[in-house]
């Protein structure tokens, strides 16, 4: 089911053609406009007519996170105050927040984008949305708020949180599409049951769209089974609109970017190459059409693929894979790269205990080794050497099937790896690369 | 006729032998048998001790990841060819050891062996029929 048929299946070449005439114009405008791409721009003696083609992207300098912290909080505003309509804020806890603005224009780009998503999940408005992602500067709650709108359907502003509530609407009104995040999905199942008595999938729900985290195919086929949905991914963010910069279509083959209004590029996150299509590093992304904060090749430090061939569906929107992590916590290892996420999963799937585990990075002799700490947990110690070593052998093989490179795992006492306050020190890196 | 094996994870740490040792001596365990299983990263240390509970509590208490198991003990009169009679009626029976230790009691005349097999209560049964001296906790605890 399609929300704009003629733009979600338009032809490559038309799309590329519609593509570079937006850039041109959009590169134009941020240089014109905003000080900040006009100093970016002379300081590498370029001129917005330098783009000729959509291969010259390549020489507009990246756009970071940093950079939009630098200007807090409107020095990215293309507009006066008075074009903008509406203003959401990244939370800022990894430091100063990120502001955008849209303008009327803007939220007319998110309405369609947004409805296109929800289209694409067969959502109609016969359908009782319920969004339960935050209403407020997040800009979860609006985004799915302003496509349901304009899609037509019955929509339950119920905000995030007050678990009870929402399980009542949902049972009472007979809501059938959930938007939340992945990890409360699963709470609300959980809470469903044990707390209220109410089997999830007795619930009227029959898609749910996801997003806002990474999450994973076990997670989703978890959801899934509990409320007898089909669960969606949706990605987005603040700096570049909110949710519906992609979303899955029924395919469940990995998410169509909306590349009429946001052009993607995957780049090697260390060296800021380009890499071709199919290869997995960072996304970048250009808004082709924003007004009020139009961004250029900002690095998302999302970790994806694009991936190559049509999409069943129908769509010729270029589809990325689910995102697989963030580029601050990639390690590379042997040319691999790789995230410490995927070792705790292979972990976790050996054990069957929240693991607690090390990554040791060495380069003994000019070869990289990576060396996983794994604590032997109460669960998992026998008395048996054959036992322990088959634990071993176990996670080994299971780590090197998930990440593709071989590891050494030494089991070592509980409590024996450094617990920090916050968040886990994962990675130790002796290579001395950096 | 089974009796509690205290075993302690191990890392091949330099000290962590002594620091476990170290616990027990401060809750005044005594170590009747002791040996460790060690791999080139971890050894598994394996106890009888005269309180195999307390001795747990107090390793886990600092730390420690232990784990009791039950073994049997045997007497063996110390002469020539003494175990390998055992080791013939286990075979006999087609029961596999997993390990054994053993340690001479104070009068001298007896071994203690500490075994492990993949079939306690059908050891216990095959060697208490051919006669073998098997031990209870409370005679391994006092010796």
């Amino acid at each position: 089911m399609f929300w704009n048929k003629e733009m979600e299946t338009i032809s490559v070449e038309r799309l590329r053609e519609l593509q570079l005439e937006r850039l041109k114009k959009v590169v134009k405008y941020a240089y014109e406009r905003v000080p900040y791409y006009k100093k970016k721009f002379d300081e590498v003696g370029l001129k917005p007519e330098d783009i000729r083609t959509l291969d010259d992207i390549k020489y507009i300098p990246y756009t970071s996170k940093a950079d939009l912290r630098e200007v807090y909080p409107f020095g990215m505003f293309a507009v006066p105050l008075s074009e903008i309509v509406e203003i959401h804020s990244s939370s800022g806890t990894t430091g100063k927040p990120v502001v955008m603005g849209y303008t009327r224009g803007d939220i007319g780009v998110w309405k369609e984008v947004m409805a296109r998503s929800i289209t694409m999940m067969g959502v109609t408005k016969e359908d009782i949305v319920q969004i339960a992602y935050g209403y407020g500067l997040f800009t979860g709650g609006l985004g799915f708020h302003y496509g349901a709108l304009t899609v037509g359907a019955t929509i339950v502003p119920a905000s995030a949180g007050n678990t009870r509530r929402q399980i009542e609407l949902m049972r009472d009104f007979g809501t059938t599409v959930l938007c939340c995040t992945p990890s409360y999905a699963l709470y609300l199942a959980e809470y469903a049951k044990d707390e209220m008595g109410i089997e999830p999938s007795t619930l009227k729900l029959k898609a749910g769209s996801f997003g806002a985290e990474m999450w994973t195919e076990e997670m989703r086929k978890e959801i899934e089974k509990r409320f007898g949905l089909k669960a969606y991914n949706v990605y987005g963010l603040t700096e570049i609109i909110g949710p519906g910069v992609g979303h899955e279509c029924q395919a469940q083959q990995g998410i169509h970017i909306q590349e009429d209004h946001f052009y993607p590029e995957i780049i090697e996150p260390e060296t800021g190459e380009i890499l071709p299509e199919g290869r997995t590093g960072e996304l970048v992304l250009t808004t082709l059409t924003k007004e009020g904060v139009p961004m250029l090749r900002f690095r998302t430090r999302d970790i994806t693929a694009l991936i190559t061939g049509e999409c069943s569906c129908g769509r010729t929107l270029r589809r990325v894979k689910r995102i697989q992590g963030r580029s601050d916590d990639m390690i590379k290892v042997r040319g691999v790269m790789l995230f410490p996420y995927q070792i705790e999963k292979a972990i976790l799937e050996v054990q069957g205990v929240e693991p607690h585990y090390q990554i040791i990075l060495t380069r003994p002799h000019h070869l990289d080794e990576i060396e996983v700490q794994v604590e032997v947990s109460k669960e998992t110690f026998s008395d048996d050497v054959k036992t322990m070593e088959g634990l071993k052998k176990k996670l080994e093989k299971r780590i090197e099937e998930t990440v593709g490179i071989r590891v050494a795992v030494t089991l070592v006492e509980p409590k024996s790896l450094p617990r920090s306050e916050g968040k886990a020190k994962r990675v130790i890196d002796k290579r001395g690369l950096s | 006729m089974k009796i509690k094996q205290l075993s302690v994870f191990l890392e091949n740490k330099k000290g962590r032998l002594y620091e476990a040792l170290s616990v027990l001596a401060k809750e005044g365990i005594n170590i009747r048998a002791l040996t460790i299983a060690d791999t080139s990263d971890f050894g598994i240390l394996r106890m009888i001790v005269n309180n195999a509970d307390a001795a747990k509590r107090a390793l886990e208490e600092t730390g420690f990841t232990t784990k009791i198991t039950n073994v049997v003990a045997i007497g063996v009169k110390d002469r020539p060819g003494g175990l390998a009679e055992v080791l013939k009626y286990l075979y006999e029976a087609d029961i596999n050891v997993e390990y054994l230790y053993a340690f001479v009691e104070k009068s001298g005349e007896e071994a203690v062996v500490v075994l492990r097999t993949n079939n306690l209560d059908k050891t216990i049964d095959i060697l208490s029929q051919r006669g073998i001296k098997l031990f209870d906790s409370q005679t391994i605890e006092n010796i």
